[in-house]
This record gives structure tokens, C-alpha cells and sequence, in this order.
């Protein structure tokens, strides 16, 4: 099914929220006219490179840069010493602290150790792009290497190398947190009590997020007003700012930061890294414009990586195959230092999503977070929700195996019931709403799934291998409320910031502190301001990613722009409609509980001749000639949104594929996805995020990962070796929908922006699993590979 | 270093510039003559972002060296629209919702439109092969392929119309028509 899309005057104020009308962005886009980062020239602009360490783990004895120093072109070469000498702070600041956690101190440039591939060592000033590259090459940096460790369970081990030596602790060692959730006496007891068990040892693979652009950062420090001007790759501008401010010692009223267009970001541009502090930091010593653009390899080096999880995940059950209690320990790499919200990834966003769409009596989960010598692991899309998720459902469905039962079943039997909202898991979180089995039903309707399980058995006969996996999967969207982040460890709060401004001649523009990145931001809140105020969709124009013009902002990530940052927006809105009420009646002569608002016109109660337009509301507003006593002129509403709670999107996905298990090849033969993401703004813009979504995580399923070797040496550097997945790797995808509004925002929406990569990677290896079920194959690790399929048939039983 | 003076034509302009024996062609369009529409995603060939048409063929600018271009035509996204009207692939892109960020969309367009010009009426699989080249990471894909055909089925409908015009025979497809009106 494709839906088409509509123009935007084809759409009346009336209908303009929830259709699907084109995206605003576009025509900048594919005439090649929007600006992204390495895309701002100036004459004066000089260039950035940085030399990064090629080791894993070594002690850096002596760094020789005069010769580099001397090259023509070059302006200045700097090390950590430098940065030192300037008195600048220097070090990137953790966003979210757990109890007893270890937070080691990580300067933007190393300075006596190095402790991952990548680490930066000096950085290089040029006139030219070029020869910024060509001086890398010159500095002598002599290193004493040491041993690695990147296996984060091996890495916790007493034996293994350190990665940090912790001068305030008795005890060395690599584990940066011990944390726990759920009730662990109760879980033992469902499991001494349990009629039946199952396990599952598994891992989560490291993935690097790769945005097609690369990071980049222009920066230019202007002495005579000491303000400094930042265009960077940023999901969350005024985030980045308050953090450069910290790292840099400049003050954050000082800073502007600005997100030009961005060309992805997936997580990986919320977090603060050394290069855009370096830029600046080299901006405001040369007194010059400073760009850095990073290269692939760079963002295959130094891009935050995802996931990296080691698990063993138990499921007890009943006679019944009711679901009574689940039994968790992860292992999980931090890298070798904590990037900006990383310590809240494997914690607070995974531990507490493992109840699923499940009612599960007890749970109790223990995560181990460990340092090792790779890149620094953060939030990657769907962060901590996708791993949970995939142990819950690999779990349900060696479940459903173990009692016999068909997988569907066995799910619709372990449902939350529809009349169970909201539901409080034993995981510390209260679903808002949901009703499940719907979509589990429109799923196997759209894969007709009894037919499709006899041509399963027919097959066989024919000793072909058909798999169905499914994923019925929940997520977090929207993290919430400020308060109770706060007393589990955030450093910020997770509000978000909307201002309305209707101008004198009733146009709008409309300003979010979220940060779009090729969400459609632009489109969609046109969209819900134009809903709110009546006002025409082409008439309201959107501004993000600016903090000059933005009061405050968040940001955008953990699909949260629209439950929060939209919600915003209609609470600023409708300030405006309540300040323009006033007005209307003083200027209609009646009292503000007789006027009507509707479609964008206030009219009387009874009398509807006698009516004005917001817009000549606006235009009273500003020439402010004849207002209501204590009102003031103008018509513009800020609001701060803080949401009561998390949204809990939900739904089913269903991968059907047919495995060959003489060569392990995987084909797709159908993907069904059913998502349930509440209201939907524009159906176009959610069944794009659903497709963008299952992409990669069927690239996770099938192709992706990031290899280091026991030296701590990035294998798959580049995208010649990490396989992100081409046109022809991933299937059509046929996607529908069930509708179960949130009830505690205005607009009932849930986000589903991680919703697709959250799903997919379960569906697809419980239908490989499924496939080769006749060979008593339970799991196989991802990504699952043809050498992985063909030795997991040929180790079986069955198979050898 | 020694430096090299060449001459590229660019969307139809001229241009003159002096450039190192190393400078790769994405940078001298992008650096040196401002056409930015090129985006830079890998300097390896691999993820096609950099995708410009040089004398009629797609090819990947980071790993072409401008001083192989001397004497050229290039055209890069910035020349696909004329007279304000964009180019049918670009329209295709828009209603079907074929990007999202939209960075590696100027090279998927060139390499649709150079795939276009081979074959007018690629199926599904064939357009997904010619894609294998360029690499997008927010859309899934599916609406690319979605708007290639759509993009196929508008020069098919122009081009009937074009023949129609002339006195020809050739019968324009009301869906086609349908879907063009408005434009």
C-alpha cells in the first residue's frame, strides 16, 4: 500500500492535521539550495584536522609537532598541553550520573594516554582543507603501547587491562556502574515455582549509527563582541551550548549555536564530543572562522556507537504457558569514557522497557556497565529500548516453543489486556495506553497467516525452509517528566520549549527548541499551529535550531519531538487564542464566555454575524488602540511543555523469509508492520520514519556491526567493511496502522521516530530462527550471516 | 605543489579554475565554484552522495580527480530544474516522499536520472540495482523506488504528450495525465 501526498492548498485549515501533505523541506533539498554545515564558505575560514590515535591503548611518551609547524599553509598546531596552558576547563561533562558510578575525566584532547582508536592527539590548523590533512602526517607522536581490552564482560574481569586508573578508589577495575531494577526476591520465587523455563544467552552487537553526513563544525569567535558563533551537526543546539559553555569556560548568553540543515543524525550528533569544542577553542586562539569537517573514517572512528550488549535473559512460565516472572543480566561496553546521556542507555531506557507488551508478575534486571577500549557508546536510535526489546521477544519466543504453543498465541495469551491501562510494570514504568491484540491481528491478517503456515508445512515436505518471527514491541517515546529524570540521575530536564508569534498581519512564525534533522519538523508543526489558530498552513512559517532566536530548547532524540516539542506548540497556541479571546470581546462588546472559536473566527454565542478573524484580532493587537483593561498589546505565547509521563508506542511486525540451509542465504518474502504510534499529524511523514526505521533494523538483523580486534584496532572502519544496508538488502515493506491516542497530551500523539528499528531486528531473527526450527537451531547471534546460518545447521544435532 | 589550470563546464557554464594535481572533483565544484547540491559522505566511492553527471554518465565525484574532468560537461543537482520547474525525478522525489534529511538525495537523483536515460521503464528490481551505488540511511528505500517510477511514468507521459504535439500517434494514458496536471 503506498499513500499518496497532498499539496498543501488542497488542504483546508479544517483537515490540515492528519493529512499527509507534502514536506515544506523538500524543494530547498532537491535543488541542491539547503545549506548543511560543510556547505558555509568564507574567505577567512581556515581548516581543521585532527590527528587521532591509530592504537587502541597506549601511553603517549612524546609528541613532536615543529615539523608540521613549519609546513607552509599551516597556522598553528595544538596538543592538550596548549589547552592546558590557556587555562580553558577542557573536559566533556556526563549528562546523566548513576549511584555509585565511576565518571573518569575525558579532555577533548588526550594527554597522556590514549584509550581508544580514535582518541584525539593534536589538532592541526591550515589555510586549506588539504594541507590541514597533510600536516596529520607530519607530527611525530611516539607511543608505548599497552594491552586492550573491548569485550565488556571479559573486561570486567580482575586479569583484564585497566582502561582508567582511579586515584580516589582502593579497587581497579573496569566496571563503571553495578545497577539493578525490579523486585529480585520476587523473581526468584516465580522462577523456584515456575512449571516451565527457558534461556537465552545473546548479544546485542555494536553498531555505528552512520548519518549520511559526517559530523562538522564551523566556528568563528568574534573578539571585539567575544560572542561565539557555532554551526554545527546538532540534534539539540541549546544542549550543545550549554555544554560547550561548560568545556570551553565561555559563557553560554556568549554562545550561539546554530543547526543548519542536517544530514542525519540517528544519536549520534546529541552528544557533546571534543571536535566541535576543539573548533571553537582553535577559533577563539586564531581569532579566525575554524571548519572541521570530519571524513567517513573519522565518523567510523569517533561517531558515539550503539547497543553492545552481552545478555543472559531467563523466562519463567506456568503450567499454562502463562508468562510468571523474567530473570536479566547484562554486560554492557561503555567505551572507554561516558559520553554525554550514555550512562542512562542500558539503565534506565533498557532495564525498564523488559516487561514488553507483557503482563509479567516479576521482573528483576542487573546491568553491568563496563569501560573498554573502543569508542564511547551512546544513544543510538531507539537507545537501550531496541536491546530491551529484543531480549523480551527472542525470550517469548522460545517461550511459545518450549509450551508448543504458536508464537502469536502465546503473545495474545501474555498480553497487558486492553482493559489493563494504564499499566504499572514491575519495571518502574506505568503504561499510558494501549490495546494490543489488534495490531497483532491486523499483522497476521496482512501476512494471511494460516495460510501462510501451511505453505510452511508443504514446504518443508519439499525441504524448503519458510520462518515467520514476530515482534509485538513497546517503546518509551518522549522521556518525561522533568522531575523524576531528575531524581534518577538527568542533568537536564526534558521539557520543551514553543513560541507563537501571530504578527501584525496574521501571519506566524512559530519557534521549537527540538531540532529537526530530516523528520519534517517544518511540515508537521505548520501543521498543528495552523490546526490550533485557524490560520492557513502556508501562512505559518517554523524555526528551529537557532539559540539566538529560540528561548530555550531540548532538542531532538528519543522520539520526543513531537509528544513534547509539538505539544509545546499547541500550548503556546492556545495562549494566543485565549489572549486574542479577550480582545475579540472587548472589541465584539460582549464578555469573553460568549465568543466562539472556531476554524480561525470568533464570533458571538447566538449571534455569528457578529464575528471577527484572529488575523484582524492580530492586527487590533499591534495597533493596541483599543484593548480590554490589563491586557497587553501584541500577540505572541511562549510555554515551557513538561509532560506527565512517557508515551508508550506499541505494535507487531511480522518478517516472513525462506533460508537456505545448504548456503545460509536469507531471502525476504514478506514484512508486514502494523505501528500504533497514537494521532497521527501526517500518516506520509509517520509511514516514512516506519520504513527509515525497519532499515536499519534489518541492518542490524542481517549486515551490521562494529568489529574491534583484541588490540583494540576498529575492523570495520569504513563502509567497505560495515555493511550498511544497500537498495537491494532491504525488502518492501508493507506497513498499516492502529490508532490509540495518549491520553496526556494534547495531542494524543506517541512518536515514531525508533519505532521501525526497534521492532525489526526480533522479527527477522525469530523468523530465521523459525525456518530452521526442524534443525533445533534457538538462536543465533546477529548479524546473522550465511557462515552463522550454515554453522548454526551444521553444529545442530539435526543438522550434522 | 605544481597546480593545473582546466576548464569545467557546469551546468552549462563555463568555468576556469586552477586546481593541485589531487584535487578531487567534489571539492572544486564544491570549494572552488560553490556548487554545494554535491555532498561529500565518504571520499570512497561507496555511499554515492558526491553522484554528478559528467558528459552523460553518473560517476562519483570524490574519487574522480578534476584534473580528469578538464574540458567536461558536468551537471550537477543544481542543473536538473529548468526554468523553475523541476525536473521529473526531483518532482518524483517530493510526492512520494523519497528523502528525509535529504543528504544523500542530490546523488541518488543524478543516478536515477542517468538509470532514466538507459532504461525508461526500470521495474522494481532493476531500479534497485542501479541504486546499489547510494547508500541512504533514513528512508528505507522504498520510497525511493517509488518515486524513480513515478519519475519514469512523467517522462513517458511527456514524452508522449511531446510525440502527440508533433502529430504523432502516440496515446497518452489518462493515469499518466491525471498524475501530471497540477504540476
Amino acid at each position: 500500500m503506498s499513500m499518496d501526498t497532498i499539496e498543501a492548498d488542497e488542504v483546508d485549515v479544517s483537515d490540515v492535521l492528519g493529512s499527509a501533505i507534502e514536506r515544506r523541506e523538500d524543494p530547498a533539498l532537491i535543488t541542491g539550495e539547503g545549506t548543511y554545515t560543510d556547505d558555509i564558505q568564507d574567505p577567512e575560514m581556515a581548516h581543521m584536522a585532527v590527528l587521532r590515535s591509530q592504537y587502541g591503548h597506549a601511553e603517549i611518551e612524546s609528541i613532536d609537532t615543529s615539523e608540521a609547524e613549519a609546513m607552509d599553509g599551516v597556522i598553528a598546531v595544538y596538543t592538550a598541553e596548549d589547552i592546558e596552558e590557556t587555562g580553558t576547563p577542557g573536559d566533556l561533562p556526563v549528562g546523566w550520573l548513576l549511584p555509585n558510578l565511576k565518571t573518569p575525566s575525558h579532555p577533548i584532547l588526550a594527554k597522556d594516554r590514549v584509550r581508544y582508536q580514535g582518541d584525539g592527539v593534536a589538532v592541526v590548523v591550515a589555510e586549506e582543507r588539504y594541507v590541514a590533512q597533510d600536516a596529520l602526517d607530519r607530527i611525530d607522536v611516539e607511543y608505548d603501547r599497552l594491552d586492550a581490552v573491548v569485550d565488556p564482560k571479559a573486561a570486567v574481569d580482575e586479569s583484564a587491562p585497566q582502561v582508567h586508573e582511579w586515584e580516589d578508589s582502593d579497587v581497579q577495575s573496569n566496571q563503571a556502574f553495578d545497577w539493578e531494577i525490579g523486585d529480585g526476591d520476587a523473581t526468584d520465587e516465580a522462577f523456584e515455582n515456575a512449571a516451565h523455563t527457558v534461556s537465552v544467552d545473546l548479544e546485542n552487537q555494536r553498531l555505528i549509527p552512520n548519518a549520511m553526513e559526517p559530523r562538522a563544525t564551523v566556528a568563528e569567535y568574534k573578539p571585539g563582541t567575544e560572542e561565539l558563533e557555532v554551526f554545527m551537526t546538532s540534534q539539540n543546539p541549546h544542549l550543545h551550548r550549554q555544554l560547550m559553555s561548560a568545556v570551553l569556560g565561555v559563557p553560554e548568553h556568549k554562545i550561539r549555536v546554530v543547526a543548519p540543515e542536517v544530514g542525519g543524525g540517528f544519536g549520534s550528533k546529541i552528544h557533546h564530543y571534543p571536535d566541535e569544542a576543539l573548533t571553537s577553542w582553535c577559533s577563539m586562539q586564531l581569532k579566525r572562522p575554524v571548519k572541521w569537517q570530519a571524513t567517513r573514517s573519522e565518523t567510523y572512528l569517533t561517531d558515539a556507537h550503539g547497543r553492545d550488549h552481552i545478555t543472559h535473559g531467563e523466562l519463567a512460565m506456568d503450567e499454562d504457558g502463562t508468562i510468571t516472572g523474567m530473570r536479566v543480566k547484562t554486560y554492557a561496553g561503555m567505551g572507554a569514557y561516558l559520553s554525554t546521556f550514555a550512562p542512562a542507555v542500558p539503565t534506565y531506557l533498557y532495564g525498564t522497557l523488559l516487561s514488553g507488551q507483557y503482563d509479567i508478575p516479576a521482573i528483576h534486571c542487573n546491568v553491568i556497565g563496563a569501560f573498554t577500549n573502543g569508542a564511547p557508546v551512546d544513544a543510538y536510535r531507539g537507545a537501550g529500548r531496541p536491546e530491551a526489546i529484543y531480549v523480551v521477544e527472542r525470550l517469548v519466543t522460545l517461550g511459545a516453543r518450549e509450551m508448543g504453543m504458536d508464537p502469536a498465541e502465546f503473545r495474545r495469551q501474555n498480553f497487558v489486556p486492553s482493559d489493563g491501562f494504564p499499566h504499572e510494570t514491575p519495571v518502574a514504568v506505568v503504561y499510558d495506553s494501549g490495546d494490543y491484540e489488534p495490531a497483532l491481528d491486523k499483522a497476521l491478517e496482512m501476512v494471511d497467516y494460516e495460510a501462510l503456515r501451511e505453505r510452511q508445512a508443504e514446504l518443508r515436505e519439499d525441504g524448503r525452509y519458510l520462518g515467520i518471527g514476530f515482534s509485538s514491541y513497546i517503546e518509551a517515546c518522549g522521556l518525561a517528566p522533568s522531575e523524576l529524570a531528575g531524581q534518577l540521575g538527568a542533568q537536564a530536564g526534558l521539557w520543551e520549549s514553543g513560541l507563537v508569534r501571530v504578527h501584525p498581519t496574521g501571519k506566524v512564525t512559530a519557534f521549537s527548541g527540538t531540532s529537526g534533522h530530516g523528520q519534517g519538523h517544518e511540515t508537521t508543526y505548520a501543521q498543528i499551529v495552523s490546526d490550533e489558530l485557524g490560520i492557513p498552513y502556508d501562512d505559518i512559517e517554523i524555526v528551529e535550531g537557532d539559540t539566538d532566536e529560540i528561548p530555550q530548547g531540548m532538542g531532538t532524540y528519543g522520539s520526543r519531538s513531537a509528544a513534547v516539542g509539538g505539544s509545546a506548540l499547541v500550548t503556546s497556541s492556545q495562549k494566543v487564542v485565549e489572549k486574542a479571546r479577550k480582545i475579540a470581546a472587548h472589541l465584539l462588546e460582549t464578555g469573553e464566555e460568549d465568543i466562539e472559536f472556531e476554524n480561525g473566527e470568533f464570533s458571538v454565542t447566538g449571534a455569528p454575524e457578529r464575528s471577527m478573524t484572529i488575523q484582524e484580532v492580530a492586527q487590533q493587537a499591534y495597533l493596541a488602540h483599543n484593548m480590554p483593561e490589563g491586557v497587553e498589546p501584541g500577540l505572541e505565547e511562549t510555554s515551557f511543555y513538561d509532560p506527565d509521563n512517557f508515551t508508550f508506542p506499541f505494535g507487531t511486525h511480522v518478517a516472513v523469509v525462506e533460508v537456505d540451509p545448504e548456503s545460509g542465504e536469507i531471502e525476504f518474502e514478506q514484512y508486514a508492520a502494523v505501528d500504533d504510534v497514537g494521532n497521527q499529524i501526517n500518516p506520509k511523514i509517520v509511514e516514512g520514519q516506519v520504513h527509515g526505521g525497519i532499515a536499519q533494523g534489518i541492518g542490524q538483523a542481517l549486515y551490521e556491526q562494529a568489529v574491534y580486534d583484541d588490540n583494540g584496532t576498529l575492523v570495520s572502519g569504513s563502509m567497505q567493511d560495515y555493511a550498511v544496508p544497500k537498495a537491494e538488502h532491504i525488502p518492501h515493506m508493507d506497513t498499516d496502522d492502529t490508532v490509540t491516542p495518549s491520553p496526556h497530551n494534547p495531542l494524543g500523539v506517541k512518536g515514531v521516530g525508533e519505532a521501525g528499528t526497534i521492532a525489526a531486528p526480533q522479527a527477522v531473527v525469530n523468523a530465521v530462527t523459525d525456518a530452521l526450527s526442524p534443525f533445533g537451531v534457538d538462536h543465533i547471534d546477529m548479524p546473522i550471516t550465511e557462515e552463522k546460518v550454515w554453522r548454526a545447521v551444521n553444529e545442530s544435532e539435526e543438522g550434522s | 605543489m605544481t597546480e593545473n589550470d582546466i576548464t569545467l563546464t557546469v551546468n552549462g557554464t563555463e568555468h576556469d579554475l586552477t586546481v593541485e594535481p589531487r584535487t578531487l572533483l567534489v571539492h572544486a565544484l564544491r570549494d572552488e565554484l560553490g556548487y554545494t547540491g554535491a555532498n561529500v559522505g565518504c571520499e570512497s566511492s561507496l555511499c554515492g552522495a558526491c553522484t554528478v553527471d559528467m558528459d552523460g554518465d553518473a560517476v562519483k565525484s570524490c574519487t574522480v580527480l578534476a584534473v580528469q574532468a578538464d574540458g567536461t560537461e558536468i551537471e550537477t543537482v543544481e542543473g536538473l530544474a529548468e526554468d523553475d520547474e523541476f525536473h521529473p525525478i526531483q518532482e518524483g522525489f517530493q510526492k512520494e516522499h523519497g528523502l528525509q534529511c535529504g543528504y544523500c538525495t542530490p546523488g541518488m537523483m543524478m543516478t536515477a536520472k542517468d538509470l532514466l536515460e538507459r532504461n525508461s521503464s526500470p521495474d522494481e528490481g532493476e531500479i534497485r540495482e542501479a541504486l546499489e551505488g547510494n547508500l541512504c540511511r533514513c528512508t528505507g528505500y522504498q520510497n525511493i523506488v517509488n518515486a524513480v517510477e513515478f519519475a519514469a511514468d512523467r517522462m513517458d507521459a511527456d514524452t508522449a504528450e511531446d510525440v502527440a504535439a508533433d502529430g504523432g500517434t502516440a496515446t497518452i494514458d489518462d493515469s499518466d495525465v491525471g498524475r501530471t496536471e497540477g504540476q
